[in-house]
């Protein structure tokens, strides 16, 4: 291997290390929608895109940095969740219908009402937030003169991830040590004991939508200084969130941010080496092989491990 | 009368054309009929099976490709597309129904609506087979007059109808049903689960394909993004059914019906053309909230609400 292959291989794993930390964040929302509430959120991309036109409104009339302008986009996603859940999912949890797969197919309703308001207010030209450090990036030879091979490493790209890493400490921190957390793991668990014990499941299914929002919603405001932005993007978010809900295990975090960097790199890897309109198909190689080969999800081969000792 | 009843309607729809009816509700039927022919097979995956299907565009799309690459590759006319489909989904269908009916329930869900992106990104990269984004185009149409084609798809219709009904009536309908209510207990009762819901995916995309390339006929043009398209073929089948009626014959025709002829009314609305999802979206919301079973399933529900609303 040269050393130029072996910048390109190094460069590719790189960016995917840092794609895939930002689609750990959107995949965590999505998996712990599904734990709690056992139904898949098919509009969680859309969520996403809600989001990200929040920043790109905040940004194109009140120059507020996209970083910043996630301390107003998640609670404002957060109140969003909380309302589709309360008025919408929640009445149809109760309808009796011939197919059981009735909420699914409403949040597919509810994500195209999303995508197609978005539409209307913003048209579906691509929207991008210009900001001055976009193109700002860290080169290995500057800090390393001999170094043989030529490294860089993007500022928003790596900002972004550090973000990403921050909240998903934070998630994990609400979720082991605070008292609402707990019962939000312990209804994701099992719904009647938790009712049993006390906890309050209709309220945690309801703040737990909501925190799935507003999860999906920061990871929308790290995606678009580095992205550009249309109604129609929301689809492949929600998919790549599920594909990396079936790659980690369902309903389990740990799982998910595993699955969110694999995907990346792999994604990255396709990109950097078969094209780039062939990542797509990528993305969903993987799918098709963890569903075949590891239908439980990388979560299952720890646990599987584990009995056998 | 009741069962004569399909025979009437046959009757009544084959004699429109003679009433010169412009070519531009010609083209409503059309669709009309067409969107019948994806409803009734969808209906028999997720109605009556319980699999509930977001990647139908996948077997439109593969029936309109066989059609189209058979016309732009061996010069064949495009009808010998439709026989030929019915080979090429079916073998689809085994492959996609290996990977996703090990999900279940809105696994199975998710998983089909990969496999119809899966499609769609395929055949827009393969450039050297399908064209990619460029599409197929037919150079020229096999009848400019909408009569022919008008009576091919409802001799379509009327055979999906047929074919469709005989199977949810023979014994293979109740396992359908059985693993639909229970799929556990429909094991342990001994149906081989995964055979018949291979089966009951098998014939659903295999009219599906029909449909397909059929379209690829009437239409004359295709690309990625129209045949494999998630929310205006696979949403809008789902929908045709949701409305129409969920498990019933005439379902699918009801909301073919309503499907169409909303698309058309929102279109005409200035401004709003572009709309259409959000109309298309509450409507799906109001429907599955008030009336889960669609228009035909829930018939009594919606006389009573009726009712009400005339009393008041």
């Amino acid at each position: 291997m040269t050393s130029v292959q072996l910048e390109v291989l190094l460069q590719t794993l790189i960016s995917g290390l840092l794609l895939g930390g930002l689609y750990a964040l959107i995949g965590i929302g999505m998996t712990l929608i599904m734990g709690v509430m056992k139904i898949i959120n098919l509009a969680h991309g859309e969520l996403m895109m809600v989001a990200m036109y929040i920043a790109y409104v905040l940004f194109s009339s009140f120059h507020v940095d996209p970083y910043l302008s996630i301390l107003i986009a998640a609670p404002a996603l957060f109140i969003l969740g909380i309302l589709l859940q309360k008025y919408l999912i929640n009445p149809v949890l109760k309808v009796e219908a011939i197919i059981p797969e009735n909420q699914v197919i409403l949040t597919v309703g509810i994500g195209m009402v999303l995508a197609n308001i978005a539409t209307i207010i913003f048209s579906s030209d691509y929207k991008t937030t210009p900001v001055d450090y976009a193109t700002k990036a860290w080169y290995l030879s500057d800090y390393w003169r001999e170094s043989p091979i030529e490294l860089s490493l993007s500022m928003p790209w790596s900002v972004s991830f550090c973000v990403a890493l921050v909240i998903t400490a934070a998630l994990w921190f609400f979720l082991t040590k605070t008292d609402m957390g707990k019962s939000i793991r312990a209804t994701a668990q099992d719904k009647d004991a938790a009712l049993l014990m006390g906890v309050n499941v209709e309220r945690m299914r309801v703040v737990t939508f909501g925190l799935g929002s507003a999860l999906v919603g920061s990871a929308g405001c790290l995606f678009i200084p580095i992205y550009y932005l249309y109604p129609d993007l929301g689809g492949q978010f929600t998919l790549i969130a599920f594909v990396i809900t079936i790659l980690g295990g369902l309903g389990s975090t740990v799982g998910a941010i595993i699955g969110g960097l694999i995907l990346g790199v792999f994604e990255s890897l396709t990109a950097t080496y078969a094209g780039m309109g062939w990542a797509p198909v990528g993305r969903f190689m993987i799918f098709v092989a963890a569903l075949i080969f590891v239908p439980g999800g990388i979560m299952s081969l720890f646990r599987k491990r584990r009995l056998g000792k | 009368m009741k069962k004569a009843l399909p025979l009437i309607i046959l009757g009544m729809l084959a004699v429109l054309p003679l009433l010169g009816l412009s070519s531009y509700w010609m083209h409503i039927l059309i669709l009309v009929i067409m969107w019948s022919v994806i409803g009734m097979a969808w209906n028999l995956l997720g109605g009556y099976c319980g699999q509930v299907s977001f990647g139908h565009a996948a077997f439109f799309g593969v029936g309109a490709y066989t059609a189209g690459i058979l016309y732009n590759k061996a010069h064949l006319s495009a009808w010998w597309g439709m026989p030929l489909s019915i080979v090429v989904v079916t073998i689809f269908a085994l492959i996609i129904g290996y990977i996703c009916l090990r999900l279940r329930g809105p696994f199975f869900a998710l998983g089909t609506l990969a496999m119809g992106v899966i499609l769609r990104v395929t055949a827009e990269n393969l450039t050297a087979i399908t064209e990619g984004d460029l599409g197929i185009m037919l150079q020229e149409r096999t009848w400019i007059e909408k009569t022919w084609y008008f009576y091919i798809i409802l001799a379509l219709a009327a055979v999906t109808f047929i074919a469709i009904k005989m199977v949810v009536e023979s014994k293979f309908g109740y396992y359908f049903v059985a693993i639909r209510e229970d799929q556990d207990a429909a094991e342990s009762l001994g149906i081989n689960t995964t055979l018949y819901k291979t089966i009951a995916l098998s014939i659903s995309a295999v009219f599906t394909g029909l449909a397909g390339a059929f379209y690829m006929n009437y239409m004359g043009y295709i690309d990625p993004k129209i045949v494999f398209a998630l929310h205006d073929i696979s949403i809008v089948t789902i929908m045709v059914v949701m409305v129409g009626g969920v498990a019933t014959y005439w379902g699918p025709f009801v909301g073919a019906v309503i499907m169409v002829f909303l698309a058309e009314i929102i279109r005409t609305i200035p401004k709003l053309g572009a709309a259409h999802h959000t109309f298309f979206g509450i409507l799906l919301i109001v429907i599955i909230i008030f009336l889960p079973n669609g228009i035909t399933g829930d018939i009594q529900k919606l006389k009573k609400i009726l009712r009400i609303g005339k009393a008041t």
